[in-house]
Parts: C-alpha cells; sequence; structure tokens
C-alpha cells in the first residue's frame, strides 16, 4: 500500500525548472534511493519532501494526509542533513533529546530514549561533549541519533556519508542498513554514490533534468535500464557503447555488423519494428579474451589493476575504445593484440533516440 | 642579522607603532583626567604643569552646580532602554531578512542605512516641533524614541550581518525536529548568537550614552543625560576647563566601567559563538 505519494510534483526557482513533474509512490518501510548526476534535482526533490522547499505544482501525500502545504515542523519526519548540522551550542545529550523537549515528552521518556539511542549508536561516552568536540563520524552518529530518537514517519537523508573517509563511509553504510532492518521505518535516500545507491535501496530513483528516469531495484537497473542515460550511470566501469549502423535479419537472428564482425542477435528480442542502426550496450563483464574466432579483436592501451579484478582498455579501431574485465593475475600486456567473445544475452541494444529496443531473455 | 633576530626586531617595532598609536589615541582623555584634579589657574597655564596638588574641588563644585546622580540616572534609562527596544525590533527584523531574504531585502536594507547618511539636523525641526506638539519635550521618552530610531539601522545590519553567516542548515534541522519559528528563534539562532548581541548592544549603548545633538535640543533640565551636562560647563560666562573636564571624566567614567567589565563577556561571547 501506497505510503508516500508524490504526484506530478513541480518546483520552479524564479525561472529555472528544477522538478519538472514527479510522480513517485512509497510502501511503508520501504528504502528509497534517489541518485542522478550532479544538479538533477535530488536535493530539491528531497527537500521538497521534507517542506524546506515549497513545491510549485503537484502533491504529496504521507499517510493518507496531504502535506503539500504543511509546515516541516508539523510532516513529523527527520532529516539527516550532510552538513550533519547538529546544535554547536548544545551537547550531545541536548541535540539527541531536542526533538523531544520541543514535542514537550516527559523527563523520564527523555532520559530513556536517549539512553537507547545513544547506547545503540555507541554515544553512551560522549553524551557530554559539545558537537566541535567530536569526530566527523561520531558527528554523524549523533545526527542519525537526534533523526532516530524521535520516530517519525519517514526518514529523510542528504548524501550523509559523504563528508567521511572511504573506511568510514563503508562501516557507517553498514550501520545505515543495520538500522533500517532494525527499525523498519521508511527512508529515502539522496547519494551520487552508486555503491551506496545499488547496497543499499530496496529500489532506487534515477532522477535526470528534473525529471525520473526510472524506477526499480538494483538488479532491474542494472539489467533492464530503459534507456542508454541509465544503462551508462549504473556500473563501474561504464557499460561500453558501440554503433552499429548495417543491419539485417538472417531467419531467427538479426545480423549486426560490430567494427567489420558480424554478431548475431536473437530476432525475438527486439521490441518494436527493426531499426536502421542501433548502438549495442555491452558490459565490460559480459566479454572474454578468447584466443581465436572472437567477435571483436583490438589492441590493448592499457591494463589496469585492482588486486581483485582487472580491467583492460582495448583500441578497437581509430575511434573506438573499450573496457574489459579481465581476472586479476591476467598477463595481459599493453600492445597486445587480443580477440574478444561477447555474451550475447547480455547485450542491450538502443534506438537513436536512446531508448532501449531489447529485452532481456528468459532465464533457461 | 639572524632570522630570529630579524623577527625580534620586527615584533618590536609593530610593538612600537601599536603603543604609539594608542598613545596617540589615549592622550586628550588622559589629559582631561588630569586637568580634572587641577585648579583652574593651572588648567590654562602654558607650559602646562604636569606635577601640581591634585584637587578634589572641581569635582565637588560640579555636583553642587548639577546634579550628577539625575544626569548619570537620564543617560542610563534613554541609553538601555532604547538599546532594548531596538533589540526586540532589530532581531525578528534580522532574522527575517537573513534565513527569508525576499526580492527587495538588499533595497530595503540599503535604504535602511542610507537613512543614516541624512545629517541630523536637516530634520531637527520637524522631529522638534513633533516633540512640542505631542508634550514631549525634555522628556525621557522623546530622546528613547530618537535614540532608537537613530541606531535601529546599524543594529539590524550587525545582527543581519551575523545572522546571514549562520548556517542555514542548523535552523532547517530544528524546523525538521518540530520547532515553531519562535523555537527557531529562541533557542537556536539567539544562543548562537549571544556574542554578536551582546558586542552589537554594547555598541548601540555607548552611541546613545555619547549622544549630544538630540539631547542637547530636545532637553532642558529634567531629562538632560551626561552628554547635556557637560555642555553646560561651556558656557556664555566662559570656559571653565578644569570643570568641564571634571564634568566629563564623571560622564564617561560609568561607560567606560561598563565596557571594561562587558569585555571578558564580549571576548567569551564571541568565541563561544564559533560555529561548526
Ligand atoms: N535556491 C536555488 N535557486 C536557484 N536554483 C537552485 C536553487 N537550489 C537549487 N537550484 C538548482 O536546481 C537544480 C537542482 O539542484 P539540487 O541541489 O537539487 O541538485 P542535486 O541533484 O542535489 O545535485 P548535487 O548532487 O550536486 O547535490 C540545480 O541545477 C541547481 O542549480
Ligand atoms: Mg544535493
Amino acid at each position: 500500500m501506497t505510503y508516500l505519494a508524490i504526484t506530478d510534483l513541480q518546483k520552479h526557482y524564479d525561472s529555472y525548472h528544477a522538478l519538472r513533474g514527479i510522480n513517485l509512490s512509497i510502501t511503508e518501510g520501504e528504502f528509497v534511493v534517489f541518485v542522478g548526476p550532479s544538479g538533477c534535482g535530488k536535493s530539491t526533490l528531497l527537500r521538497t519532501i521534507a517542506g524546506l522547499e515549497s513545491s510549485t505544482g503537484g502533491s504529496i501525500e504521507l499517510d493518507g494526509r496531504d502535506i503539500t502545504e504543511v509546515a516541516s515542523s508539523k510532516r513529523d519526519l527527520a532529516m539527516v542533513f550532510q552538513s550533519y548540522a547538529l546544535y554547536p551550542h548544545m551537547t550531545v545529550a541536548d541535540n539527541l533529546s531536542f526533538a523531544l523537549r520541543l514535542a514537550k515528552v516527559s523527563d523520564a521518556e527523555i532520559k530513556e530514549k536517549v539512553r537507547s539511542v545513544s547506547a545503540s549508536l555507541q554515544l553512551d561516552a560522549l553524551l557530554e561533549r559539545k558537537p566541535k568536540e567530536l569526530s566527523g563520524g561520531q558527528r554523524q552518529r549523533v545526527a542519525i541519533g537526534r533523526a532516530i530518537v524521535r520516530q517519525p514517519k519517514v526518514f529523510l537523508f542528504d548524501e550523509p556519508l559523504s563528508n567521511l573517509d572511504a573506511a568510514l563511509r563503508v562501516q557507517m553504510r553498514l550501520e545505515l542498513a543495520r538500522l533500517h532492518k532494525k527499525l523498519g521505518t521508511t527512508m529515502i535516500y539522496v547519494t551520487h554514490d552508486q555503491v551506496e545507491a545499488m547496497t543499499l535501496a530496496d529500489r532506487v530513483v534515477i532522477l535526470n533534468a528534473g525529471q525520473i528516469e526510472q524506477v526499480g531495484t538494483p538488479l532491474e537497473l542494472y539489467r533492464q535500464p530503459n534507456s542508454r542515460f541509465v544503462a551508462e550511470f549504473i556500473g563501474t566501469p561504464k557499460m561500453n557503447l558501440i554503433a552499429a549502423n548495417k543491419i539485417v535479419r538472417h531467419e531467427d537472428n538479426l545480423a549486426i555488423e560490430l567494427l567489420g564482425q558480424q554478431i548475431l542477435f536473437p530476432a525475438k528480442r527486439l521490441k518494436g519494428p527493426l531499426p536502421d542502426s542501433v548502438v549495442v550496450g555491452i558490459r565490460p563483464e559480459h566479454m572474454t579474451l578468447v584466443e581465436e574466432g572472437g567477435d571483436l579483436s583490438g589492441r590493448i592501451e592499457l591494463v589496469e589493476h585492482l588486486g581483485s579484478e582487472a580491467y583492460a582498455h582495448l583500441q578497437l579501431s581509430s575511434d573506438q575504445t573499450i573496457i574489459i574485465k579481465a581476472p586479476a593475475r591476467t598477463e595481459l600486456k599493453d600492445g597486445q593484440e587480443v580477440s574478444l567473445k561477447i555474451d550475447i544475452s547480455e547485450i542491450i541494444l538502443f534506438n537513436e533516440n536512446d531508448r532501449v529496443i531489447s529485452v532481456i531473455p528468459e532465464e533457461a | 642579522m639572524t632570522l630570529n633576530q630579524q623577527r625580534k626586531l620586527k615584533t618590536i617595532l609593530t610593538g612600537l607603532f601599536a603603543w604609539s598609536v594608542a598613545l596617540v589615541l589615549f592622550f586628550p582623555i588622559f589629559w582631561m583626567f588630569i586637568t580634572s584634579f587641577k585648579t583652574e589657574l593651572q588648567a590654562i597655564s602654558v607650559p602646562p604643569s604636569l606635577f601640581f596638588e591634585p584637587t578634589l574641588d572641581n569635582f565637588r563644585i560640579v555636583q553642587e552646580r548639577s546634579d550628577y546622580i539625575h544626569h548619570a540616572w537620564n543617560s542610563v534609562v534613554t541609553s538601555f532602554g532604547s538599546t532594548i527596544i531596538a533589540l526586540v525590533i532589530a532581531i525578528p527584523a534580522a532574522y527575517s531578512m537573513a534565513f527569508f531574504p525576499g526580492k527587495r531585502t538588499k533595497d530595503i536594507l540599503l535604504w535602511m542605512l542610507s537613512t543614516k547618511m541624512l545629517p541630523a539636523v536637516g530634520v531637527l525641526v520637524p522631529i522638534y516641533i513633533l516633540c512640542r506638539d505631542y508634550g514631549l519635550l525634555d522628556s525621557k521618552t522623546a530622546l528613547v524614541i530618537i535614540f532608537t530610531l537613530m541606531n535601529l539601522p546599524i543594529i539590524v545590519w550587525m545582527l543581519f550581518s551575523y545572522f546571514k553567516d549562520l548556517p542555514k542548515e542548523i535552523l532547517e534541522a530544528a524546523r525538521m525536529d518540530g520547532a515553531t519559528p519562535w523555537d527557531e528563534v529562541v533557542k537556536v539562532v539567539l544562543p548562537l548568537s549571544v556574542g554578536a548581541i551582546s558586542s552589537t548592544a554594547l555598541l548601540s549603548i555607548v552611541l546613545c550614552w555619547n549622544e549630544a545633538f538630540w539631547s542637547l535640543n530636545l532637553t532642558a533640565s529634567d531629562a538632560a543625560p551626561l552628554t547635556a551636562m557637560i555642555a553646560s560647563y561651556s558656557s556664555p560666562e566662559g570656559l571653565f576647563w578644569a570643570k568641564l573636564s571634571a564634568a566629563s571624566t564623571l560622564a564617561c567614567a560609568p561607560i567606560v566601567i561598563f565596557g571594561w567589565f562587558c569585555q571578558k563577556q564580549l571576548v567569551q561571547g564571541l568565541t563561544f559563538g564559533a560555529v561548526k
């Protein structure tokens, strides 16, 4: 059942149209992540849900109540900010209890709640400190504690981990996932880090220029993108894209000419009419090096060793390079000529409007 | 010269420079203070005498001729009263302009400042007539109103520039925590601005304390503050340097002492306000 319903939401900043008709429904307990390139409107959407920005059209409904015009303080949402935004003049304990004190909760209950939250976030020893006496990770935990102590209807996070170093970020990511499991409260999370998006989300919302590009589970977005934008946005390294101009139907297959060589693509996986030209999308992990009889061949430009795996940059022609994933202890050398086999079942076709025109094969 | 010596020399030179500037600035006050303990004859003697037998006569005469406590009380009431009223108006004004700026906020701020560009004497006649018609001549009420209006632009500006630098997200966090605008101001903005508000208040008090133009023109005796009392010693009967100095010393003593005491609070307040 829909818990938070956003209908045709619009936001204009003077002449700039930042949100262009957002429609989204979120069920109770879901972990939804907004991702997208910088400036696409993720923060604006989150802040409009929070009521910190007013919308210029559309509506927001939470738990059956229209909150479009309700003040932030009355929406019963909690927010964790990128800059933590702790109250500098209050101790950690006072930061945690601020909302409860405003809500006139009894002293005994406040004490109990602060105690249990600070215990679960390992803040017990820091309760009497001021924010400026805390490390970044500790501040982050206080900010999260301040949000959960209230038991709000929805948690809103705006890039909460982006100010932490890499190791701490991984640790906090896990803690957040654990927290969501434990509390079961609806969470909306903004990030530009796709690892965070893929690992935390039940559903990912991909935004582009103020519009929703696609909504789906992390795996759906990875395997069945709707558009070239989503296909390129999800996955590191990026999906390889190769333009193909000659396509002919060949019984049950489409013969697609890729840089002079032919690949056969099952015709039943094509949506709609046969196009004149397509862009073929292949992820780096869906190609393997072969001795002979490959679909593509090229010369190795550079090999990047990441320890657990390696990525080879391949020059296919004068103006086409691709990246392939190779085993960790690959013997590939720069300048070497290699041949590649493509996993046809994993390739995706795009039309000239960058929409996907292929469907994934049914699992065998 | 080694680097260390150079550094030492630099410290000494800057120290010397700072001290000379400080002495030049302080000298007139020092001279006034000294003169207030001289007889009228010593006060005008050339060359001025540095060593003399100090006398308290001037202070006694000043207290006899004009009721010091009466004038000091007027100064306290007008400067503190107008500062408090101005703060009550300026804090919400600066808050709304800093956190909810509109299209015309910058213009309003500039317009407020521009009122300070008008010479006070330009509005003397209308204000004098207004005070006369409302029976406010020689009343503390008139001075409080005038002082409030006079300092309001500066107070709003100072608070505005401080509030503007407070991280907006802290207020947004409070809003998300369920704070009403009133809670936001009282529980977040004010505690974070103790230093800024007290230094602004001190400035306003000092400006009111030393205000002479309106005090002289709108009061006679009942509401006359200390500045008006000093002025009465440079009268048509002639200048009495020693008595004038004694009156001036008495007039600035309270505010100097007050400022001295506030110094600690101010420094504390300012560092306490350090956000982040
Ligand atoms: N107060 C504002 N006035 C005018 N334009 C704004 C304002 N705030 C945001 N914008 C514009 O709205 C667009 C969306 O901004 P938003 O902050 O939501 O981006 P974002 O997706 O969160 O980006 P990032 O990943 O960099 O945080 C941007 O193009 C930005 O320039
Ligand atoms: Mg953002």
